[in-house]
């Protein structure tokens, strides 16, 4: 049994106490430079593009992710690099070059706001609850899964951890807003690295290189009935469905993550887009995910390797080993086994100290999207339309203090009713998945109207809940994974299953708002639209701008980089 | 005047460095033997953190001169 499992010592908290005190240090210093709405929402719109890119990557980078990652690398191996590979950097390309200058150029301070712009009232409405409901879900699920956690490996009191994490987050966010937690990612941006590459580094030291790495997971490989190299090759057994762990094939993979989830996320997702918001003018904004994109494609080295490490550790069968659960191996305990057993004490007080940063900068920012876009669109939009700078600051704290207390509220039901929160994630994943039909026909179409705009979400959503009604992953019951309409379709994962609902929910809402659109009025003049769509907007000119900081060259280095990575882990 | 983002970035791991740095010396070697395959890596990786910490504490005061 793992109970807890790690000891720590005094040198661990003198690590821990240490970072703490930075965090909230740096609220303390940060909160003299807020003086209004502005810097507390959108830090002033002052930042250098490279600390908006660490934010960027670093608020995407929460705890979940590192340890879902791994876990993702433990059982299916090398694959789970799509995930950033496919399922990030072009789409980081894209909003970078194509979407920002609409974002960052329109006079709209978030998402929503953009939509109320560009289309009309209701659709920035639907799209600002849904968002500020799942930022605060996302916050509790954060807040939960670090109680759990500390709880399981180290015996620290569930309850304590919930509230000294929810006190600590809001504090540095109600003295420094925006500033504060992109400024704390950007430290836990770095925590992450200086806490798992020598944990790779020892990993990879201990099963012989990347060769030893290979040939040590053939038996786990061919153990589970699939070819030799399946766990070392990201794309080579990507056929057909049956011959990787993942079970999904190479198009469902393409489009539904690549494509539907990928540009869904990066590109309309307030969380990450408010962070390239934040830079100080419209080169550093563009520059934000491009910059973001060189660090992200490194990453699987760091947060999945350990799993394909553990993973070959524990198929030798030496003295490590991976803890079981219900007749499997608990995979989420692959980053706290590899902690405890190559870092000694010290090291690991470092090691833990990046987890829980990552833990607490995933919960902030949740939170300073959730008090931006409550305050603009939900109370400025629909409560109190005309009030003072000074009050929508107020106002902007106090939500901090509220989107905290939701969060705790959150975290407790995600501890007692595991369904619910099953529920409504798949309810937002729903919501989210024909978000960029909308906004590639709203920036890229002219003549998309805000009824098209509004019931072609709609209907993509309604999409996506039959086609999960209809389908069912293998194995599975009739239920929360789907099948609740007759199960007509059986996906071979729940993975391809959650890719196919994605490219359903896309292709609907895209025809339906091309639809919708042409049969109603435009209600939008061309002046209205000007900024808003590529069609009337002037282009951006790039004369005088050193070749270094041009978007689209940046854009293309990326992407090559991307291209030989695949092609050398192929 | 914004606060430097580097400066604490570097305070703080100079400091963890030199923390790991000081443990990593009096540290009994056989809890290295148990976990790192040897190595000390709190002497190592707490060097690595403090010319880390370094080169951003100098790149914080390079960009205060320039400023000033």
């Amino acid at each position: 049994m793992l109970q807890h499992s790690i000891q720590l010592h005094s040198i661990d908290y003198v690590l821990l106490v240490t970072y703490f005190v930075f965090v909230l240090g740096i609220g303390f210093v940060l909160r003299r430079q807020v003086s209004g709405s502005k810097d507390f929402f959108e830090s002033g719109r002052s930042l250098p593009a490279w600390i908006c890119a660490l934010g960027f990557i670093g608020a995407n980078l929460g705890a979940q992710e590192v340890m879902g990652m791994a876990a993702s690398g433990a059982k299916y191996g090398i694959m789970t690099s799509h995930f950033y590979w496919v399922g990030a950097i072009p789409a980081m390309v894209f909003v970078a070059i194509f979407m920002m200058p609409f974002y960052y150029g329109s006079k709209a301070r978030s998402v929503p706001e953009y939509l109320k712009l560009r289309f009309d009232e209701k659709t920035r409405g639907f799209n600002a609850l849904t968002f500020a409901c799942m930022t605060i879900m996302s916050s509790g699920i954060s807040m939960y899964a670090l109680a759990k956690l500390l709880n399981a490996i180290l015996g620290w009191n569930f309850h304590g951890c919930i509230v000294v994490s929810g006190v600590i987050v809001l504090a540095y966010i109600f003295m420094g807003g925006l500033t504060s937690a992109i400024y704390n990612e950007v430290l836990q941006f770095f925590l992450i690295v200086f806490g798992f590459l020598p944990l790779v580094l020892l990993g990879l030291k201990d099963v012989g290189g990347w060769d030893g790495l290979v040939q040590k997971l053939v038996k786990p490989a061919t153990d589970a009935g699939f070819a030799p190299g399946t766990f070392t090759q990201s794309w080579a057994h990507i056929g057909s469905a049956s011959s990787n762990p993942m079970g999904v094939e190479w198009f469902g993979l393409a489009m539904g993550l690549g494509f539907v989830l990928s540009f869904g996320y990066w590109c309309t997702d307030f969380l990450v887009v408010q962070r390239a918001m934040a830079a100080k003018d419209m080169g550093a904004a563009r520059r934000t995910p491009l910059l973001a994109a060189v660090p992200k494609m490194f990453f699987p080295a760091l947060v999945i390797l350990p799993g394909l490490i553990a993973m070959a550790l524990h198929s030798a069968g030496g003295n490590f080993q991976l803890p079981p659960k219900n007749g499997g191996l608990d995979y989420d305990m692959v980053v706290p086994t590899m902690l405890s057993h190559y870092f000694p004490t010290g090291m690991l007080g470092l090691g833990l100290t990046a987890l829980m940063a990552s833990f607490m900068s995933g919960m902030a920012g949740n939170v300073t999207a959730f008090n931006t876009v409550f305050t603009y669109d939900l109370y400025q939009g629909y409560i109190k339309k005309d009030g003072s700078d000074a009050h929508y600051l107020k106002v902007g704290r106090w939500t901090t203090v509220v989107g905290i207390l939701a969060s705790m509220a959150a975290a407790y039901a995600a501890a007692s009713f595991n369904n619910i929160m099953d529920i409504l994630q798949l309810v937002f994943a729903f919501v989210n998945a024909p978000l960029f039909a909308t906004f590639l026909l709203g920036m890229f179409w002219k003549r998309t109207t805000g009824h098209g705009a509004f019931f072609g979400l709609i209907s993509g959503t309604v999409a996506a809940a039959i086609h999960h009604g209809l389908s069912l992953p293998h194995g599975a019951e009739v239920g929360i994974k789907g099948g609740w309409l007759g199960a007509i379709h059986v996906y071979p994962s729940e993975m391809a299953q959650n890719f196919w609902t994605a490219i359903f929910a896309w292709t609907t809402c895209f025809f339906a708002t091309i639809i919708i659109s042409v049969a109603t009025r435009q209600k939008k003049s061309d002046e209205d639209l000007t900024g808003l769509v590529y069609s009337l907007t002037p282009k951006i000119k790039e004369q005088g701008v050193p070749w270094w900081q041009r978007p689209a060259l940046l854009g293309s280095i990326v992407l090559a980089l991307v291209l030989v990575l695949n092609l050398l882990f192929w | 005047m914004q606060l430097d983002i580097r400066l604490p970035i570097g305070l703080l791991f100079t400091v963890f460095g030199v923390i790991l740095v000081i443990f990593g010396l009096v540290s009994d070697p056989a809890i290295y033997q148990t976990h790192s395959l040897g190595v000390n890596i709190n002497l190592v990786w707490g060097l690595v953190q403090i010319v880390f910490g370094a080169i951003m504490l100098w790149l914080a005061l390079r960009g205060k001169k320039a400023k000033a």
